[in-house]
């Protein structure tokens, strides 16, 4: 991918956060815009160590569970500021991703899905289990964030939704642009040639555990800022955010969209996120309809849809 | 002593179940390499359409058998609908199939019962039967006795059969089965119905003593799968050794440590062994081909 391609694709991402709006036809909207958001960077960062480096994650829900109550309670029991308990969130992920990611990383395939599915299992457990601190399976409030209310100060009366909407839309940017950037950097093409073969890559000097290490920490932070920024969000929390049927929806949206590419990852998160509120009015058959796009995806598009379109398109203009 | 023995009957039961789903898994690992994570589903379908058969007037058994009957049908459409068109994916795209198909069926399975918790009567009634100082239902007997019964049937059947070694053929070596004139296709249909039989059974069993709803397949599946795991993916002995071994963890972690952190338990004892014998108790050591 060359410089110019990089920025084409972060300017067509921006392009439609900025025109979208334009459309909505309600206030209510911009809330499950800016919940597009968020699901779509922690899937930028599995996209990393799925669709990069090629390793695979069943509890990474977990790291997003560690962001969300680093902001539910660093601001109640250190007083720190939200702001600072994102960052506190953040360095506790990718600490524990550091210490947990080197025994695991030496699994592969199923193994590696079964320890990390443990993991993951392990975080929802305590966060459930420890009611004292977590509030248990009622979850939490969560402080507000306090951003708004400055720009009000400032004189710039924006709503809830309109913030958050414009707030994650940025920090998606940042994400996205810091993955790309990644792509094409040394690290980025260790972690593709270690993707392709694990022993071609060690044998033209590669440290394949350090690779996948980085992969995995990179992946646990965005995981980790997007959970705190869903806690902010919402204001609310519950251990579910941990759960294991998130990890899986995280790792359905890398794959439905196309696990290789950081644009096709955002367009899985977007579908996968609005489809239950499309679905709303059949709530009954909401499951059973999830369950057959994700047969189906992986059957018809198994490169997942995005590059499928491509490739289609290609194709025909060849 | 009396309270350890308790612990133990009740880790024996709940493991049997976990050893059960384990079985289930090892046969479709073996003749597909794909891990199932539907198998929990199947449990859920054996005893959902048992009680629902059951209380629409016909005899237990009959209910029992017609349930095991439907869910191999299941599983049978299951690998021609979902695994088969996909043959060669990478392991994540299988994962994806699998869990998606699991929500299916919970999502089809909602529908067509419906979200409460039924049980089932006891097989031989529920008066606790006092051994060695402490009790046990007799339902807990027929769990752990099914098991028991499945893998020595199994056993025999992979070792003593035509049909059980090509199947054990076809999961060794697809083409050079073909070649010897094994029906490949066939032997994949019987390990799916197979598999999906003996979750149906384990579901039957186990709904007189902890209820059934149509939800209660993600956690055994993760149970069975990491039992499986505990002993070695692929290996019948290993499947139910790690059954009951996780059984037992987990009921001797609730009796004396927390019953609230029973399941982390049984998680942590998995993580422990895959970072120390990654191949499971019972696997085998496998090189990478380059």
């Amino acid at each position: 991918m060359t410089c110019r391609r990089k920025w084409i694709q972060i300017s067509i991402i921006a392009a439609i956060m900025l025109v979208l709006p334009f459309f909505f036809p309600s206030g209510y909207y911009y809330r499950v815009g800016a919940l597009v958001f968020v699901n779509a960077l922690s899937v930028v960062g599995l996209v990393i160590l799925v669709g990069y480096a090629g390793q695979i994650s069943l509890g990474h829900a977990g790291f997003a569970g560690i962001g969300a109550y680093a902001c539910a309670l660093a601001p109640t029991h250190l007083g720190l500021h939200p702001a600072v308990a994102i960052l506190l969130g953040a360095l506790i992920s990718a600490a524990l991703a550091l210490l947990i990611g080197r025994p695991i990383l030496r699994l592969k395939g199923y193994y590696l899905g079964v320890a990390t599915l443990g993991f993951g299992i392990l975080v929802s457990m305590v966060l459930s289990n420890e009611r004292a601190l977590t509030g248990g399976p009622d979850g939490m409030s969560v402080p507000d964030l306090g951003l708004r209310s400055l720009l009000r100060d400032m004189g710039w009366r924006i709503s809830g939704g309109e913030f958050w909407y414009g707030l994650n839309a940025v920090v998606l940017l940042i994400g996205i642009w810091i993955a790309l950037n990644l792509y094409q950097s040394a690290t980025g093409r260790a972690m593709r040639a270690l993707h392709g073969s694990e022993v071609a890559a060690q044998t033209v000097g590669i440290d394949v555990p350090r690779i996948k290490l980085q992969a995995f920490v990179i992946s646990a932070v965005y995981a980790s800022v997007a959970g705190s920024l869903l806690a902010l969000q919402n204001g609310f929390i519950t251990p579910e955010v941990a759960g294991f049927m998130h990890s899986v929806e995280m790792v359905t949206m890398a794959v439905l969209g196309g696990v290789g590419s950081v644009l096709g990852a955002t367009l899985g998160a977007a579908i996968l996120t609005l489809l239950p509120q499309v679905l709303t009015v059949f709530a009954e058959y909401e499951q059973l309809v999830l369950g057959l796009i994700m047969v189906l995806v992986m059957i018809f598009l198994p490169r997942g849809l995005l590059p499928s379109i491509v490739a289609k398109l290609r194709g025909r203009g060849e | 002593m009396d309270a350890l023995m308790q612990f133990i009957f009740s880790g024996l039961t709940v493991g049997a179940v976990y050893a059960l789903v384990a079985l289930g898994f090892t046969i479709i690992y073996n003749a597909s390499d794909v891990v199932n994570f539907a198998q929990g589903e199947f449990v859920m379908l054996g005893g959902m359409i048992t009680v629902f058969t059951f209380e629409a007037g016909l005899p237990l058994p009959l209910a029992a058998l017609i349930a095991i009957f439907v869910t191999s049908a299941v599983g049978v459409a299951l690998n021609k609908l979902a695994i088969e068109p996909a043959r060669g994916a990478p392991v994540v795209s299988l994962i994806i199939i699998t869990i998606g198909a699991s929500i299916f069926i919970r999502g089809a399975a909602q529908i067509v019962f419906d979200k409460q918790l039924h049980r089932l009567p006891s097989f031989s009634g529920d008066e606790p039967i006092h051994m060695l100082g402490a009790t046990i239902l007799p339902q807990s007997l027929w769990v752990i006795g099914g098991a028991l019964l499945v893998f020595v049937g199994l056993y025999l059947f992979f070792t003593r059969t035509l049909t059980g070694k090509a199947v054990l053929a076809t999961a060794n070596n697809r083409l050079a089965a073909q070649l010897v004139g094994i029906n490949t296709g066939f032997m994949m249909t019987l390990s799916f119905a197979l598999s999906a039989a003996i979750g149906a059974l384990a579901g039957v069993l186990v709904t007189p003593i902890t209820l059934v709803g149509y939800d209660i397949g993600v956690a055994l599946a993760l149970k069975g799968f990491a039992a499986a795991m505990l002993g070695g993916m692929g290996n019948p002995k290993g499947a139910l050794a790690g059954g009951l071994l996780l059984g037992l963890f987990e009921a001797l972690t609730a009796g004396y440590i927390s019953s609230q952190y029973k399941e982390a338990v049984a998680f942590i004892v998995i993580l422990a062994v895959l970072f120390v014998m990654p191949q499971g108790i019972f696997g085998e050591k496998k090189t990478e081909r380059v």
